[in-house]
Protein backbone atom coordinates (compact mmCIF):
# COMPACT_ATOMS: atom_id res chain seq x y z
CA UNK A 1 0.00 0.00 0.00
CA UNK A 2 1.05 3.79 -1.10
CA UNK A 3 3.11 5.32 2.40
CA UNK A 4 0.40 8.45 3.33
CA UNK A 5 2.00 11.69 5.21
CA UNK A 6 0.38 12.35 8.83
CA UNK A 7 0.28 14.06 11.78
CA UNK A 8 1.30 11.84 14.79
CA UNK A 9 -2.57 13.36 16.51
CA UNK A 10 -4.20 12.87 13.57
CA UNK A 11 -2.78 9.09 12.82
CA UNK A 12 -3.51 8.50 16.79
CA UNK A 13 -7.36 9.07 15.96
CA UNK A 14 -7.45 7.28 12.33
CA UNK A 15 -5.73 4.12 14.02
CA UNK A 16 -8.47 4.00 16.67
CA UNK A 17 -10.97 4.08 14.27
CA UNK A 18 -9.78 1.68 11.92
CA UNK A 19 -9.53 -0.59 15.33
CA UNK A 20 -13.23 -0.17 16.02
CA UNK A 21 -12.79 2.04 18.34
CA UNK A 22 -17.20 2.89 19.05
CA UNK A 23 -16.54 5.79 21.57
CA UNK A 24 -14.32 8.84 22.19
CA UNK A 25 -14.31 11.30 25.47
CA UNK A 26 -11.63 14.03 25.53
CA UNK A 27 -10.81 17.00 26.15
CA UNK A 28 -8.25 19.57 24.31
CA UNK A 29 -4.71 20.04 25.41
CA UNK A 30 -1.98 21.14 23.89
CA UNK A 31 0.04 18.96 22.24
CA UNK A 32 -2.60 16.00 22.08
CA UNK A 33 -5.60 18.44 20.83
CA UNK A 34 -5.25 16.84 16.93
CA UNK A 35 -7.08 13.52 18.82
CA UNK A 36 -10.30 14.77 19.65
CA UNK A 37 -10.18 17.15 16.47
CA UNK A 38 -9.70 14.64 14.07
CA UNK A 39 -12.39 12.29 15.90
CA UNK A 40 -14.74 15.03 15.97
CA UNK A 41 -15.05 14.88 12.45
CA UNK A 42 -14.50 11.46 11.93
CA UNK A 43 -15.43 9.07 14.12
CA UNK A 44 -19.34 10.05 14.19
CA UNK A 45 -19.48 9.71 10.38
CA UNK A 46 -17.53 6.19 10.87
CA UNK A 47 -20.91 5.18 12.86
CA UNK A 48 -19.33 5.79 16.59
CA UNK A 49 -19.60 8.38 19.52
CA UNK A 50 -17.66 11.34 20.16
CA UNK A 51 -17.96 13.33 22.96
CA UNK A 52 -15.73 16.49 24.37
CA UNK A 53 -16.55 16.33 27.67
CA UNK A 54 -16.89 19.32 30.30
CA UNK A 55 -13.32 18.11 31.74
CA UNK A 56 -10.67 15.24 31.55
CA UNK A 57 -12.10 14.05 34.91
CA UNK A 58 -15.51 13.50 32.78
CA UNK A 59 -14.47 11.85 29.81
CA UNK A 60 -12.78 8.73 31.97
CA UNK A 61 -15.45 8.04 33.79
CA UNK A 62 -17.37 8.51 30.19
CA UNK A 63 -14.70 5.93 29.02
CA UNK A 64 -15.97 3.77 32.13
CA UNK A 65 -19.19 3.58 31.03
CA UNK A 66 -18.90 2.75 27.59
CA UNK A 67 -16.62 0.13 28.13
CA UNK A 68 -18.76 -1.21 31.16
CA UNK A 69 -21.49 -1.57 28.23
CA UNK A 70 -19.03 -3.33 25.93
CA UNK A 71 -18.30 -0.36 24.22
CA UNK A 72 -13.79 -0.22 22.78
CA UNK A 73 -14.11 3.00 24.22
CA UNK A 74 -10.57 5.51 24.06
CA UNK A 75 -9.54 8.59 25.62
CA UNK A 76 -6.49 10.97 25.11
CA UNK A 77 -5.13 13.71 27.00
CA UNK A 78 -1.33 15.68 27.23
CA UNK A 79 0.05 14.83 31.06
CA UNK A 80 -2.03 17.71 33.09
CA UNK A 81 -5.01 16.25 31.82
CA UNK A 82 -3.61 12.59 32.21
CA UNK A 83 -3.28 13.72 36.15
CA UNK A 84 -7.04 14.56 35.91
CA UNK A 85 -7.76 10.94 34.79
CA UNK A 86 -6.04 9.11 37.57
CA UNK A 87 -8.78 8.55 39.47
CA UNK A 88 -11.03 7.31 36.72
CA UNK A 89 -8.16 4.94 35.26
CA UNK A 90 -7.60 2.94 38.85
CA UNK A 91 -11.47 2.56 38.65
CA UNK A 92 -11.14 1.23 35.35
CA UNK A 93 -8.39 -1.15 36.39
CA UNK A 94 -10.37 -2.02 39.25
CA UNK A 95 -13.66 -3.00 37.55
CA UNK A 96 -11.67 -5.02 34.60
CA UNK A 97 -12.57 -2.48 31.82
CA UNK A 98 -10.46 -2.47 27.96
CA UNK A 99 -10.01 0.51 27.27
CA UNK A 100 -7.41 2.81 25.25
CA UNK A 101 -5.60 5.66 27.20
CA UNK A 102 -3.12 8.13 24.96
CA UNK A 103 -0.93 10.39 27.17
CA UNK A 104 0.99 12.66 24.89
CA UNK A 105 3.11 13.98 27.37
CA UNK A 106 4.38 17.67 27.94
CA UNK A 107 6.54 19.29 29.92
CA UNK A 108 5.66 19.18 33.19
CA UNK A 109 5.74 19.44 36.60
CA UNK A 110 2.49 21.16 36.95
CA UNK A 111 1.15 22.91 33.87
CA UNK A 112 4.61 22.94 32.64
CA UNK A 113 5.17 23.55 28.39
CA UNK A 114 3.37 22.49 25.84
CA UNK A 115 6.94 21.31 24.25
CA UNK A 116 7.79 17.41 24.55
CA UNK A 117 8.59 15.49 27.64
CA UNK A 118 8.96 12.14 29.39
CA UNK A 119 8.03 13.00 32.73
CA UNK A 120 4.92 10.97 33.00
CA UNK A 121 6.97 7.33 33.21
CA UNK A 122 5.96 6.89 36.72
CA UNK A 123 2.60 7.72 37.07
CA UNK A 124 2.35 5.31 33.47
CA UNK A 125 4.20 1.81 35.09
CA UNK A 126 3.54 3.08 38.57
CA UNK A 127 0.11 4.12 38.79
CA UNK A 128 -1.18 7.65 39.44
CA UNK A 129 -4.46 6.56 40.69
CA UNK A 130 -4.47 4.45 44.20
CA UNK A 131 -4.01 0.56 45.01
CA UNK A 132 -2.21 -1.90 43.50
CA UNK A 133 -2.99 -2.19 39.79
CA UNK A 134 -1.08 -1.89 36.63
CA UNK A 135 -1.77 -0.61 33.02
CA UNK A 136 -0.21 -1.94 29.94
CA UNK A 137 2.11 0.77 28.55
CA UNK A 138 2.92 0.67 25.10
CA UNK A 139 6.02 2.98 24.02
CA UNK A 140 6.02 3.66 20.09
CA UNK A 141 9.32 5.73 18.95
CA UNK A 142 7.57 6.89 15.43
CA UNK A 143 4.11 7.39 13.71
CA UNK A 144 4.45 3.97 12.53
CA UNK A 145 5.03 1.74 15.39
CA UNK A 146 2.08 4.51 17.24
CA UNK A 147 -0.74 3.63 14.46
CA UNK A 148 0.40 0.17 14.70
CA UNK A 149 0.25 -0.04 18.87
CA UNK A 150 -2.77 1.80 18.99
CA UNK A 151 -4.87 0.07 16.61
CA UNK A 152 -3.11 -3.39 18.73
CA UNK A 153 -4.34 -1.54 21.86
CA UNK A 154 -7.80 -2.09 21.52
CA UNK A 155 -6.96 -6.10 21.16
CA UNK A 156 -4.76 -6.53 24.32
CA UNK A 157 -7.39 -4.20 26.19
CA UNK A 158 -10.28 -6.74 25.33
CA UNK A 159 -7.83 -9.76 25.98
CA UNK A 160 -6.78 -8.56 29.42
CA UNK A 161 -10.13 -6.52 30.28
CA UNK A 162 -7.91 -3.86 31.20
CA UNK A 163 -6.69 -0.29 30.25
CA UNK A 164 -3.71 0.06 27.72
CA UNK A 165 -1.84 3.29 28.20
CA UNK A 166 0.04 4.67 24.99
CA UNK A 167 3.05 6.64 25.87
CA UNK A 168 3.90 8.95 23.27
CA UNK A 169 5.96 12.33 24.05
CA UNK A 170 4.07 15.57 22.22
CA UNK A 171 6.97 15.37 19.33
CA UNK A 172 5.63 12.33 18.01
CA UNK A 173 1.46 14.14 18.04
CA UNK A 174 3.04 16.51 16.00
CA UNK A 175 5.54 15.72 13.90
CA UNK A 176 4.63 14.58 10.09
CA UNK A 177 6.12 10.96 8.93
CA UNK A 178 5.20 8.96 6.20
CA UNK A 179 3.31 5.83 7.61
CA UNK A 180 1.57 2.82 5.88
CA UNK A 181 -1.92 1.03 6.87
CA UNK A 182 -0.35 -2.46 7.43
CA UNK A 183 -2.35 -4.82 8.88
CA UNK A 184 -1.94 -5.10 12.48
CA UNK A 185 -1.95 -9.14 14.21
CA UNK A 186 -5.79 -9.61 15.39
CA UNK A 187 -6.32 -11.64 18.73
CA UNK A 188 -8.76 -14.45 19.15
CA UNK A 189 -11.11 -12.01 21.73
CA UNK A 190 -13.51 -13.41 24.28
CA UNK A 191 -16.82 -12.23 24.16
CA UNK A 192 -17.85 -9.60 26.49
CA UNK A 193 -20.23 -11.54 28.37
CA UNK A 194 -19.20 -9.38 31.62
CA UNK A 195 -20.67 -6.52 30.12
CA UNK A 196 -24.29 -4.28 31.67
CA UNK A 197 -25.48 -3.51 28.38
CA UNK A 198 -28.68 -6.11 28.93
CA UNK A 199 -29.98 -9.03 30.62
CA UNK A 200 -30.29 -10.88 27.39
CA UNK A 201 -31.55 -13.84 28.84
CA UNK A 202 -29.45 -14.23 31.57
CA UNK A 203 -29.97 -15.51 35.21
CA UNK A 204 -28.32 -12.42 37.17
CA UNK A 205 -27.38 -8.54 36.37
CA UNK A 206 -24.05 -7.93 35.22
CA UNK A 207 -22.59 -5.49 37.52
CA UNK A 208 -19.44 -3.30 37.26
CA UNK A 209 -18.27 -2.45 40.45
CA UNK A 210 -14.74 -1.51 42.16
CA UNK A 211 -16.45 -1.50 45.65
CA UNK A 212 -15.84 -4.47 48.05
CA UNK A 213 -16.80 -3.97 51.45
CA UNK A 214 -15.72 -7.26 52.22
CA UNK A 215 -11.93 -7.24 52.71
CA UNK A 216 -11.83 -11.13 51.54
CA UNK A 217 -13.50 -10.19 48.61
CA UNK A 218 -11.51 -6.95 47.92
CA UNK A 219 -8.06 -9.74 48.24
CA UNK A 220 -9.63 -12.28 45.72
CA UNK A 221 -10.17 -8.81 43.74
CA UNK A 222 -6.72 -7.95 43.89
CA UNK A 223 -5.01 -11.89 44.00
CA UNK A 224 -7.23 -12.30 40.25
CA UNK A 225 -5.79 -8.96 38.96
CA UNK A 226 -2.07 -9.79 40.55
CA UNK A 227 -1.95 -13.30 38.13
CA UNK A 228 -4.13 -11.31 35.05
CA UNK A 229 -0.59 -9.01 35.68
CA UNK A 230 1.54 -12.15 35.92
CA UNK A 231 0.22 -13.23 32.42
CA UNK A 232 0.50 -10.09 30.89
CA UNK A 233 4.25 -9.68 31.98
CA UNK A 234 4.73 -13.27 30.67
CA UNK A 235 3.10 -13.15 27.31
CA UNK A 236 3.52 -9.03 26.30
CA UNK A 237 6.74 -7.81 27.30
CA UNK A 238 8.31 -5.62 24.17
CA UNK A 239 11.62 -4.29 23.50
CA UNK A 240 13.94 -3.82 20.47
CA UNK A 241 17.70 -4.20 20.51
CA UNK A 242 19.66 -2.36 18.11
CA UNK A 243 23.59 -2.95 17.85
CA UNK A 244 23.80 -5.02 21.19
CA UNK A 245 25.62 -7.72 19.99
CA UNK A 246 29.05 -6.81 20.38
CA UNK A 247 28.01 -3.30 22.68
CA UNK A 248 30.47 -1.96 24.91
CA UNK A 249 27.96 0.78 26.07
CA UNK A 250 24.56 -0.30 25.77
CA UNK A 251 22.14 3.26 25.79
CA UNK A 252 18.47 2.68 27.45
CA UNK A 253 15.97 5.15 25.89
CA UNK A 254 12.22 4.76 24.53
CA UNK A 255 10.09 7.22 22.14
CA UNK A 256 11.89 10.31 20.67
CA UNK A 257 15.30 10.14 22.49
CA UNK A 258 15.58 6.51 21.59
CA UNK A 259 15.16 8.04 17.67
CA UNK A 260 17.47 10.63 18.76
CA UNK A 261 20.24 8.16 20.17
CA UNK A 262 20.41 5.68 17.03
CA UNK A 263 21.38 8.54 14.84
CA UNK A 264 23.97 9.14 17.64
CA UNK A 265 24.98 5.66 17.35
CA UNK A 266 25.16 5.47 13.84
CA UNK A 267 27.69 8.35 14.43
CA UNK A 268 29.95 6.78 17.21
CA UNK A 269 29.89 3.72 15.15
CA UNK A 270 31.52 5.34 11.92
CA UNK A 271 34.13 6.33 14.42
CA UNK A 272 34.63 2.87 15.66
CA UNK A 273 32.68 3.26 19.43
CA UNK A 274 30.71 0.07 19.89
CA UNK A 275 27.58 1.34 21.52
CA UNK A 276 24.35 -0.56 21.38
CA UNK A 277 20.88 0.86 22.01
CA UNK A 278 18.19 -1.28 24.14
CA UNK A 279 14.57 0.17 23.42
CA UNK A 280 11.79 -0.92 26.03
CA UNK A 281 9.29 -0.71 23.96
CA UNK A 282 6.34 -1.96 26.65
CA UNK A 283 7.22 0.17 29.51
CA UNK A 284 4.76 -1.69 31.90
CA UNK A 285 5.48 -4.66 31.96
CA UNK A 286 9.52 -3.23 31.88
CA UNK A 287 11.35 -6.27 29.47
CA UNK A 288 13.93 -6.56 33.11
CA UNK A 289 14.95 -9.99 32.26
CA UNK A 290 15.73 -8.78 27.89
CA UNK A 291 17.65 -6.11 29.93
CA UNK A 292 19.63 -8.13 32.56
CA UNK A 293 20.88 -10.48 29.85
CA UNK A 294 21.87 -7.57 27.33
CA UNK A 295 23.46 -5.88 30.22
CA UNK A 296 24.96 -8.83 31.23
CA UNK A 297 27.16 -9.82 28.28
CA UNK A 298 31.16 -9.78 28.83
CA UNK A 299 31.18 -7.05 26.21
CA UNK A 300 29.29 -3.89 27.90
CA UNK A 301 31.17 -2.31 30.26
CA UNK A 302 28.01 0.25 31.13
CA UNK A 303 25.03 1.32 30.46
CA UNK A 304 23.99 5.16 30.01
CA UNK A 305 20.18 5.78 30.76
CA UNK A 306 18.72 8.65 28.75
CA UNK A 307 15.35 10.37 28.67
CA UNK A 308 13.29 13.82 28.44
CA UNK A 309 13.29 13.93 31.96
CA UNK A 310 15.26 15.59 34.86
CA UNK A 311 15.70 12.97 37.47
CA UNK A 312 15.18 9.93 35.21
CA UNK A 313 12.41 8.19 35.97
CA UNK A 314 12.64 4.61 33.40
CA UNK A 315 16.51 4.76 35.38
CA UNK A 316 15.19 2.74 38.59
CA UNK A 317 13.61 -0.03 35.98
CA UNK A 318 17.10 -0.25 34.57
CA UNK A 319 18.81 0.05 37.93
CA UNK A 320 16.51 -3.10 38.47
CA UNK A 321 17.18 -4.88 35.58
CA UNK A 322 21.28 -4.22 35.40
CA UNK A 323 21.21 -5.07 39.38
CA UNK A 324 24.12 -3.12 40.26
CA UNK A 325 26.40 -5.15 37.68
CA UNK A 326 27.45 -2.27 35.76
CA UNK A 327 28.10 1.44 35.82
CA UNK A 328 25.02 3.36 35.05
CA UNK A 329 25.15 6.89 33.71
CA UNK A 330 21.83 8.85 33.27
CA UNK A 331 21.14 11.96 29.89
CA UNK A 332 18.02 13.50 30.76
CA UNK A 333 16.30 16.89 29.71
CA UNK A 334 13.27 18.21 30.89
CA UNK A 335 10.80 21.04 30.65
CA UNK A 336 10.49 20.48 26.84
CA UNK A 337 13.94 20.37 25.86
CA UNK A 338 15.33 17.13 23.81
CA UNK A 339 18.66 16.32 23.55
CA UNK A 340 20.63 16.42 21.15
CA UNK A 341 22.86 14.01 18.65
CA UNK A 342 25.82 15.45 19.13
CA UNK A 343 25.13 15.60 23.26
CA UNK A 344 24.40 11.83 23.24
CA UNK A 345 27.36 10.98 21.93
CA UNK A 346 29.60 13.03 23.51
CA UNK A 347 27.98 11.48 26.84
CA UNK A 348 28.73 7.52 25.19
CA UNK A 349 31.91 8.53 24.25
CA UNK A 350 32.40 10.12 28.23
CA UNK A 351 31.35 6.76 29.33
CA UNK A 352 33.08 4.72 27.23
CA UNK A 353 36.77 6.86 27.88
CA UNK A 354 35.78 6.27 32.09
CA UNK A 355 35.59 10.18 32.48
CA UNK A 356 33.53 11.91 35.15
CA UNK B 1 2.66 34.49 -15.66
CA UNK B 2 3.79 35.19 -12.33
CA UNK B 3 6.19 33.22 -10.56
CA UNK B 4 6.76 32.17 -6.93
CA UNK B 5 7.48 35.33 -4.75
CA UNK B 6 7.26 37.89 -7.67
CA UNK B 7 5.10 39.81 -6.33
CA UNK B 8 5.55 42.53 -2.95
CA UNK B 9 3.92 39.92 -0.57
CA UNK B 10 3.96 36.15 -0.38
CA UNK B 11 1.05 34.11 1.70
CA UNK B 12 1.12 30.77 2.11
CA UNK B 13 -1.66 28.87 3.02
CA UNK B 14 -3.19 25.69 2.98
CA UNK B 15 -4.07 22.61 4.47
CA UNK B 16 -2.71 21.07 8.04
CA UNK B 17 0.72 19.66 7.56
CA UNK B 18 1.60 20.37 3.75
CA UNK B 19 4.13 22.03 4.08
CA UNK B 20 3.56 25.89 4.52
CA UNK B 21 6.27 26.44 6.67
CA UNK B 22 8.96 25.01 4.57
CA UNK B 23 7.67 26.87 1.81
CA UNK B 24 7.97 30.00 3.68
CA UNK B 25 11.17 29.95 5.11
CA UNK B 26 12.61 28.97 1.88
CA UNK B 27 11.34 31.26 -0.28
CA UNK B 28 12.15 33.87 2.39
CA UNK B 29 16.03 32.59 2.39
CA UNK B 30 15.61 32.83 -0.88
CA UNK B 31 14.37 36.76 -1.56
CA UNK B 32 16.69 37.50 1.20
CA UNK B 33 19.63 35.96 -0.93
CA UNK B 34 17.98 38.05 -3.97
CA UNK B 35 19.24 41.01 -1.90
CA UNK B 36 16.93 43.47 -3.67
CA UNK B 37 14.97 44.66 -0.55
CA UNK B 38 14.64 43.93 3.16
CA UNK B 39 13.11 40.90 3.85
CA UNK B 40 10.13 40.26 6.55
CA UNK B 41 8.34 36.78 7.22
CA UNK B 42 5.55 36.91 9.62
CA UNK B 43 4.74 33.95 11.26
CA UNK B 44 1.04 33.83 12.08
CA UNK B 45 0.77 30.19 12.90
CA UNK B 46 -1.86 30.03 15.78
CA UNK B 47 -2.41 26.53 15.45
CA UNK B 48 0.36 24.70 15.68
CA UNK B 49 2.31 24.54 18.73
CA UNK B 50 5.46 23.21 17.21
CA UNK B 51 7.53 23.08 13.90
CA UNK B 52 6.30 27.02 13.39
CA UNK B 53 8.94 29.10 11.06
CA UNK B 54 9.62 31.00 14.73
CA UNK B 55 11.49 28.34 15.69
CA UNK B 56 14.15 28.99 12.85
CA UNK B 57 14.47 32.37 13.60
CA UNK B 58 18.44 32.38 14.50
CA UNK B 59 18.55 31.06 11.04
CA UNK B 60 16.53 33.36 9.35
CA UNK B 61 17.94 36.21 11.09
CA UNK B 62 21.14 35.46 10.29
CA UNK B 63 20.33 35.93 6.34
CA UNK B 64 19.20 39.30 7.47
CA UNK B 65 15.08 38.55 7.31
CA UNK B 66 13.24 39.85 10.56
CA UNK B 67 11.37 37.27 11.77
CA UNK B 68 7.72 38.80 13.09
CA UNK B 69 5.78 35.91 15.46
CA UNK B 70 2.94 35.68 18.21
CA UNK B 71 5.00 36.29 21.34
CA UNK B 72 8.08 37.03 20.62
CA UNK B 73 9.41 36.71 24.45
CA UNK B 74 6.87 33.22 24.40
CA UNK B 75 8.58 31.34 21.40
CA UNK B 76 7.10 28.08 22.94
CA UNK B 77 4.09 29.06 23.81
CA UNK B 78 0.61 28.64 22.00
CA UNK B 79 -0.75 32.31 22.32
CA UNK B 80 -3.46 32.44 20.27
CA UNK B 81 -2.33 36.45 19.63
CA UNK B 82 -1.14 38.06 16.20
CA UNK B 83 1.74 41.06 16.86
CA UNK B 84 1.11 44.40 15.77
CA UNK B 85 4.44 44.14 13.66
CA UNK B 86 2.67 42.32 10.80
CA UNK B 87 1.53 46.26 9.96
CA UNK B 88 5.12 46.95 9.27
CA UNK B 89 5.45 44.18 6.65
CA UNK B 90 1.86 45.34 5.04
CA UNK B 91 2.72 49.50 5.09
CA UNK B 92 6.48 49.73 4.54
CA UNK B 93 6.69 49.34 0.93
CA UNK B 94 10.02 49.09 0.36
CA UNK B 95 9.78 45.46 2.41
CA UNK B 96 9.29 41.99 0.85
CA UNK B 97 7.07 40.16 2.84
CA UNK B 98 6.24 36.32 3.47
CA UNK B 99 3.45 35.39 5.79
CA UNK B 100 2.83 31.89 7.24
CA UNK B 101 -0.64 31.61 8.09
CA UNK B 102 -1.72 28.38 9.72
CA UNK B 103 -2.82 25.27 8.61
CA UNK B 104 -7.36 25.21 7.38
CA UNK B 105 -9.63 27.73 7.20
CA UNK B 106 -9.02 27.70 11.16
CA UNK B 107 -5.18 29.01 10.72
CA UNK B 108 -5.98 31.31 8.00
CA UNK B 109 -8.69 33.16 9.70
CA UNK B 110 -6.34 35.65 11.53
CA UNK B 111 -5.57 36.87 7.74
CA UNK B 112 -9.43 38.19 7.33
CA UNK B 113 -8.06 40.54 9.91
CA UNK B 114 -5.78 42.33 7.68
CA UNK B 115 -7.74 41.80 4.36
CA UNK B 116 -8.45 45.37 3.99
CA UNK B 117 -4.99 46.13 4.39
CA UNK B 118 -3.43 43.00 2.47
CA UNK B 119 -6.12 43.99 -0.86
CA UNK B 120 -4.25 47.52 -1.35
CA UNK B 121 -0.54 45.85 -1.49
CA UNK B 122 0.51 43.68 -4.13
CA UNK B 123 0.65 40.37 -3.34
CA UNK B 124 -0.01 37.00 -4.06
CA UNK B 125 -1.80 34.14 -1.73
CA UNK B 126 -0.45 30.46 -2.12
CA UNK B 127 -1.92 27.32 -1.58
CA UNK B 128 0.26 24.47 -0.92
CA UNK B 129 -0.48 21.40 -1.83
CA UNK B 130 0.79 18.04 -0.91
CA UNK B 131 -0.79 14.92 -2.61
CA UNK B 132 0.21 12.44 0.40
CA UNK B 133 -1.78 14.19 2.98
CA UNK B 134 -5.03 12.02 3.34
CA UNK B 135 -7.55 14.52 3.60
CA UNK B 136 -6.55 16.64 0.39
CA UNK B 137 -5.06 14.28 -2.00
CA UNK B 138 -8.29 14.42 -4.40
CA UNK B 139 -8.30 17.38 -6.51
CA UNK B 140 -12.42 18.08 -4.71
CA UNK B 141 -10.47 17.70 -1.41
CA UNK B 142 -8.12 20.03 -2.21
CA UNK B 143 -10.22 22.48 -3.94
CA UNK B 144 -12.77 22.39 -0.85
CA UNK B 145 -9.82 23.59 1.68
CA UNK B 146 -9.10 25.95 -1.00
CA UNK B 147 -12.68 27.47 -0.97
CA UNK B 148 -12.56 27.31 2.53
CA UNK B 149 -9.54 29.33 3.03
CA UNK B 150 -10.95 32.00 0.37
CA UNK B 151 -13.68 32.32 2.39
CA UNK B 152 -12.39 32.81 5.91
CA UNK B 153 -9.60 35.18 4.77
CA UNK B 154 -11.72 37.52 2.15
CA UNK B 155 -8.56 36.70 0.15
CA UNK B 156 -8.55 35.25 -3.44
CA UNK B 157 -6.13 32.78 -4.26
CA UNK B 158 -3.63 33.82 -6.95
CA UNK B 159 -1.27 30.29 -7.38
CA UNK B 160 -0.72 26.94 -6.47
CA UNK B 161 2.22 25.02 -5.39
CA UNK B 162 3.04 21.73 -4.86
CA UNK B 163 5.10 20.28 -2.37
CA UNK B 164 4.42 16.67 -2.34
CA UNK B 165 7.17 14.65 -0.15
CA UNK B 166 7.41 12.20 2.05
CA UNK B 167 10.13 13.36 4.74
CA UNK B 168 12.96 11.22 3.86
CA UNK B 169 11.33 8.63 1.84
CA UNK B 170 10.75 11.43 -0.53
CA UNK B 171 11.68 10.53 -4.61
CA UNK B 172 10.71 12.36 -7.94
CA UNK B 173 7.99 10.12 -8.39
CA UNK B 174 6.39 11.42 -5.67
CA UNK B 175 7.08 15.36 -6.56
CA UNK B 176 5.25 13.94 -10.24
CA UNK B 177 2.00 12.61 -8.43
CA UNK B 178 1.77 16.07 -6.71
CA UNK B 179 2.15 17.95 -9.90
CA UNK B 180 -0.63 15.85 -11.24
CA UNK B 181 -3.11 16.94 -8.47
CA UNK B 182 -1.80 20.78 -9.13
CA UNK B 183 -2.86 20.32 -12.27
CA UNK B 184 -5.92 18.96 -12.11
CA UNK B 185 -6.56 21.50 -9.13
CA UNK B 186 -5.35 24.39 -11.39
CA UNK B 187 -7.96 22.89 -13.95
CA UNK B 188 -10.72 22.84 -11.53
CA UNK B 189 -10.26 26.37 -10.62
CA UNK B 190 -8.49 28.06 -13.44
CA UNK B 191 -5.33 29.08 -10.73
CA UNK B 192 -2.00 29.05 -12.10
CA UNK B 193 0.79 26.62 -10.69
CA UNK B 194 3.60 28.45 -9.63
CA UNK B 195 6.07 25.79 -8.88
CA UNK B 196 6.95 22.47 -7.27
CA UNK B 197 8.94 22.27 -3.96
CA UNK B 198 11.69 19.86 -4.22
CA UNK B 199 15.46 19.12 -2.89
CA UNK B 200 17.79 20.65 -5.60
CA UNK B 201 18.63 16.74 -5.99
CA UNK B 202 15.54 16.08 -7.67
CA UNK B 203 15.92 18.58 -10.07
CA UNK B 204 17.29 16.78 -12.89
CA UNK B 205 14.71 14.06 -12.71
CA UNK B 206 11.90 16.87 -12.91
CA UNK B 207 12.41 18.34 -16.40
CA UNK B 208 9.21 20.47 -17.60
CA UNK B 209 8.46 21.10 -14.18
CA UNK B 210 9.12 24.52 -12.88
CA UNK B 211 10.71 23.49 -9.50
CA UNK B 212 11.55 25.89 -6.42
CA UNK B 213 14.58 24.35 -5.31
CA UNK B 214 14.94 24.05 -1.41
CA UNK B 215 16.80 23.09 1.51
CA UNK B 216 14.85 21.34 4.36
CA UNK B 217 15.07 23.53 7.31
CA UNK B 218 12.19 21.77 9.64
CA UNK B 219 13.75 18.77 11.01
CA UNK B 220 13.43 16.42 13.34
CA UNK B 221 15.85 16.44 16.25
CA UNK B 222 17.63 12.96 15.40
CA UNK B 223 17.59 14.57 11.29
Amino acid sequence: MAKELWKGNEAIAEAAIRAGCDCFFGYPITPQSEVPEYMSVHLPAAGGVFVQSESEIAAVNMVYGAAGAGMRAMTSSSSPGISLKQEGITYLAASELPCVIVNCMRGGPGLGTIQPSQGDYYQATRGGGNGDYRTLVLAPSDIQETVDFVQEAFDIADQYRNPVVILCDGLIGQMMEPIEWRPVPKRDLPPKDWAACGRHGRDHHNIINSLYLDPESCEDLNQRLTAKYAEMSEKETRWSAVNCEDAELIITAYGTPARIALSAIDALRSEGWKVGLFRPITLWPFPEAALREAAGADCVRSILDIEMSSTGQMLDDVRLAVEGRRPIRYLGHAGGVMPTVEEIAEAARAALKGEK
Amino acid sequence: MDGLGSRRLTIVTGHYGVGKTELAVNLALALAAEGTAPVMLADLDIVNPYFRSRERKPLLEEAGIQVIATSQACTDADVPAVPAEVLAMLEDRRVRGVIDAGGDPVGARVLARFRPKIAQEDYQLVYVLNANRPEVRTPEAATAYLRGIEQVTGLTCTGLVNNTHLCGETTAAEVRKGAALAEAVSHETGIPVLGHMAEARFAPELEGLTVFPIEVRMRKPWE
